[in-house]
């Protein structure tokens, strides 16, 4: 198995049960897999919100493969996630240009993996639906944070309908995740999936002199 | 010894028997007041015979007791003394009179005369405040009833000093010629007290004032001293105590803006005064005295000590002490004091007592003061040990197995917040809780909480430790929380602990017993506090958070890094140093990094 990194960001376990399902199915998967799953519960790690930013960009230079797993929230990630991609894919680490003035790309050549739920079903993400879009036009935000970053956005794995989600259907999603975690990188689709593009920000739009110093937290 | 002149070689003795004796005696646990009494019978004529003229030492000395009296009413909170009247003045003239009184008709049934009896009665009366206050606080009483009961006893005590003070000369004194020269010293007297008190009040500020604006501190001293005798040799002239004087004196500088200055100025020779009027005392023991009437100065002692323990009991249960904290309230309060030679050694000056008998009362009330620390220690070791086990019938105790899946032990302000948060949240709780009092208060509230001590196994089994999930041991004493961490990891190991440490040494003491949840019981109360300041200084709030975030964060690293090395004194002094300057680079590296941000526009 390829080292895989999964993030999951739910704010109250208790309440879920699709990503609960989930973080379950990847612990177990983890424990079968030695070293080389690494399953880390945002909330249940960081419950007041004070990231320890080097460990988390150890671990995720640790993979190569990421996986955000958790629930859309008003369109978007949950807020601790959120923190986590504010902090931890820092300037000078993850992009822009390093203390050498060379690009800074420590996350570079890896995949980034969206495994999403939302409560309403599908039928609401379009544009007679009350969501006004498609679920794809909420993803724009995401493809663009993994490219800036040189991560290879794969194509997600969505659970609509969560809240009216029969426990059959969860279970089956739930293998079905497991199942891929453990194929990667032989997923069939990867073969025919483009190149991560290229955003190299031009020297001028950060001011070299502002080369982020590693954050120190 | 010739060549040196008589007053350097009188300090030299009595400067070095001061600091030998004094240290020697608090080491023996035996308080200052020991010392300088012994260092005085040493270098008295009974003892080495160092110094042959005790007596005026003695009238010197007495400049001692007089600036006690002064920093007395200077201290006298008028309005703290109105607010507390009630227990100052109830109780303390209760003890102070019912005492006395008790003495004084004991002493009139073995037929001694009345003057005596009466002037032995209010010196035996009286404690020893120093003594008292020391001990109270080393019990940690002075927030239970007993203790502040016996804080304002011995508050009135101070008070009551000085009519006793000034009642001695008058009980004594020379044949007067029967002629109207009493009234004319009557009026004399009333006229300088009346003096005192309008000058001081029309005088005295403008005075200090004007001494200050010449801002010469020595000056300042100088005319606080001079104030204090000049009181004195006013009231001595009309034939009244010098202590009254000066303790007019202070009331009359209590209230105004130097109060503080004046403590500062006179404490230091008030300090050395008295120490030179106790070795003064000391020195003035006739020992033989003692030695020739052992069984009359034993009798003395025990029988004041009875009589005094006895009426201070009756007082603990009529002011309504818990009947826990009268035994050692009795105690301390029972042993004679320093007012006591005080007194004393006035009514020898004024020949109410003969030097025989002072120095048998002297011995008396000397061996009391040392007789109790031994006392408490006795009472510690077979009295109250037998009172904590001693189940009271009117308290919950653990009569059925609980099975909560949670215990605490100890409900004070740091159990209560645990245990309200728990039960908030439908959890269920068995609570341990050892002092009574606190028991009651919290019963008007509706807490359900037992009364026991944790530290016994049975209780705890009784309890449900053996079935329980989680013991939360949030009591505030050190020894006794360690001891319930041990009982838990020796007989009930599935339990988690959870524990309140008082301090880092409480806090790697828990560590070492295999406690894995233990908090700082004030850490995080500090880290909110400086968080408020920096706002206050104009930090943005969140920033302030983040920061006390990362101290904490910081912090609890270090001392798990320390604790290993914990019992090595000199490595962990060395850890904290580099841990300081670790953690001043740590900010010093986040500010720059913000400042980076700021410079690059990320804080749009």
């Amino acid at each position: 198995m390829a080292p895989v990194l999964v993030l999951t960001a739910h704010p109250d376990l208790r309440l879920s049960r699709v990503n609960r399902a989930l973080l379950d199915a990847a612990r177990e998967l983890a424990a079968r897999a030695g070293g080389a799953l690494e399953v880390r519960d945002l909330y249940a790690l960081y419950p007041d919100y004070l990231i320890d930013v080097a460990a988390e960009q150890a671990a995720a230079e640790r993979a190569r493969l990421i996986v955000w797993q958790h629930p859309i929230h008003w369109y978007s990630m949950p807020p601790l996630m959120k923190l986590w991609v504010d902090e931890v894919l820092a300037l000078g680490w993850a992009y822009g240009a390093g203390r050498d003035g060379r690009p800074a790309r420590a996350l570079a050549g890896r995949d980034l993996w969206l495994v999403a739920s939302t409560g309403g079903p599908e039928s609401a993400y379009s544009p007679r639906g009350y969501n006004r879009y498609f679920f794809d036009a909420f993803l724009p935000p995401y493809e663009q944070t993994a490219a800036l970053c040189g991560l290879r956005f794969l194509p997600p794995l969505v659970l609509h309908g969560a809240l009216a989600a029969s426990r059959e259907g969860v279970e089956a999603h739930s293998r079905a995740y497991a199942e891929r975690l453990e194929r990667y990188p032989d997923w069939p689709e990867l073969a025919e999936l483009e190149e991560c593009p290229a955003c190299d920000m031009p020297p001028g739009d950060r001011p070299a002199a502002a080369a982020a110093l590693r954050e120190a937290a | 010894m010739s060549a040196v002149a008589p007053w350097l070689s009188g300090s030299l003795v009595f400067l070095g028997a001061a600091v030998i004796a004094v240290p020697l005696s608090r080491a023996l646990g035996l308080g200052a007041i020991i010392g300088y009494l012994a260092a005085g019978l040493v270098i008295g004529p009974f003892g080495l015979g160092l110094v042959r003229d005790p007596e005026t030492i003695l009238h010197f000395a007495e400049l001692g007791v007089v600036l006690m009296l002064f920093l007395v009413g200077l201290e006298l909170e008028p309005r703290r003394l109105w607010a507390l009247r009630r227990p100052i003045f109830g109780w303390g003239s209760a003890q102070v009179i019912g005492c006395a009184a008790v003495l004084v008709c004991a002493a009139w049934a073995l037929g001694v005369p009345w003057k005596l009896a009466l002037v032995a009665a209010l010196g035996l009366a009286l404690s020893s405040t120093a003594i008292a206050l020391q001990v109270m606080d080393e019990r940690n009483m002075m927030a239970t009833s007993a203790g502040q009961a016996g804080f304002a006893i011995l508050l009135f005590q101070d008070v009551a000093a000085i009519p006793i003070l000034a009642l001695i000369p008058l009980l004594g004194g020379v044949e007067r010629p029967d002629d109207g020269s009493t009234w004319i010293e009557a009026a004399r007297a009333i006229g300088v007290v009346l003096a005192i008190v309008l000058g001081g009040r029309l005088l005295l500020r403008p005075l200090f004032r004007w001494i200050a604006r010449s801002n010469t501190p020595e000056i300042f001293t100088a005319a606080s001293l001079l104030l204090v005798v000049g009181t004195a040799a006013l009231m001595q002239a009309a034939g009244l105590s010098m202590a009254l004087g000066a303790f007019l004196a202070g009331v009359l500088l209590a209230e105004s803006e130097y109060r503080r200055e004046l403590e500062t100025d006179v404490e230091p020779f008030k300090g050395l005064l008295l120490g030179l009027f106790f070795i003064a005392v000391g020195m003035s023991v006739d020992f033989d005295a003692l030695l020739r009437q052992p069984l009359l100065v034993l009798g003395l002692l025990i029988a004041f000590l009875a009589i005094k323990g006895v009426v201070l009991w009756g007082l603990a249960r009529a002011i309504g002490l818990p009947w826990q904290e009268r035994p050692v309230f009795a105690l301390l309060l029972a042993q004679g004091g320093e007012f006591a030679f005080v007194v004393f050694q006035a009514a020898a000056g004024a020949r109410v007592l003969d030097a025989e008998t002072t120095s048998l009362l002297i011995g008396a009330v000397a061996l009391s003061m040392l007789l109790t620390p031994l006392l408490l220690v006795a009472l510690d070791r077979w009295v109250l040990p037998r009172y904590a086990q001693v189940e009271r019938s009117d308290m919950p105790l653990l009569e059925e197995p609980q099975d909560a899946p949670i215990i605490i032990a100890g409900f004070g302000r740091y159990g209560q917040i645990v245990g309200r948060m728990l039960y908030a949240n439908g959890l269920k709780a068995t609570v341990l809780e050892h002092d009574a009092e606190q028991i009651d208060f919290l019963r008007r509230f509706d807490f359900s909480v037992y009364y026991g001590d944790a530290t016994r196994l049975d209780l705890l089994r009784k309890a449900g430790a053996a079935s329980a999930k989680v013991l939360v041991i949030a009591i505030d004493d050190v020894d006794k929380s360690l001891k319930v961490a041990d009982m838990a990891r020796e007989h009930f190991p599935q339990l988690t602990v959870v524990a309140r440490a008082r301090n880092v040494t409480h806090w790697y003491a828990l560590r070492d017993r295999g406690v894995r949840h233990v908090e700082r019981e004030t850490l995080d109360a500090s880290l909110m506090t400086a968080r408020s300041v920096l706002e206050a200084m104009g930090w943005q709030p969140h920033r302030a958070r983040t920061l006390a975030l990362h101290f904490r964060r910081h912090s609890l690293e270090q001392l798990e890094r320390a604790w290993p090395h914990h019992k090595d004194e000199a490595k962990l002094v060395s850890m904290a140093r580099a841990g300081r300057q670790q953690l001043e680079e740590l900010f010093a590296q986040e500010r720059a990094a913000r400042e980076a941000r700021r410079r690059e526009g990320w804080g749009e």
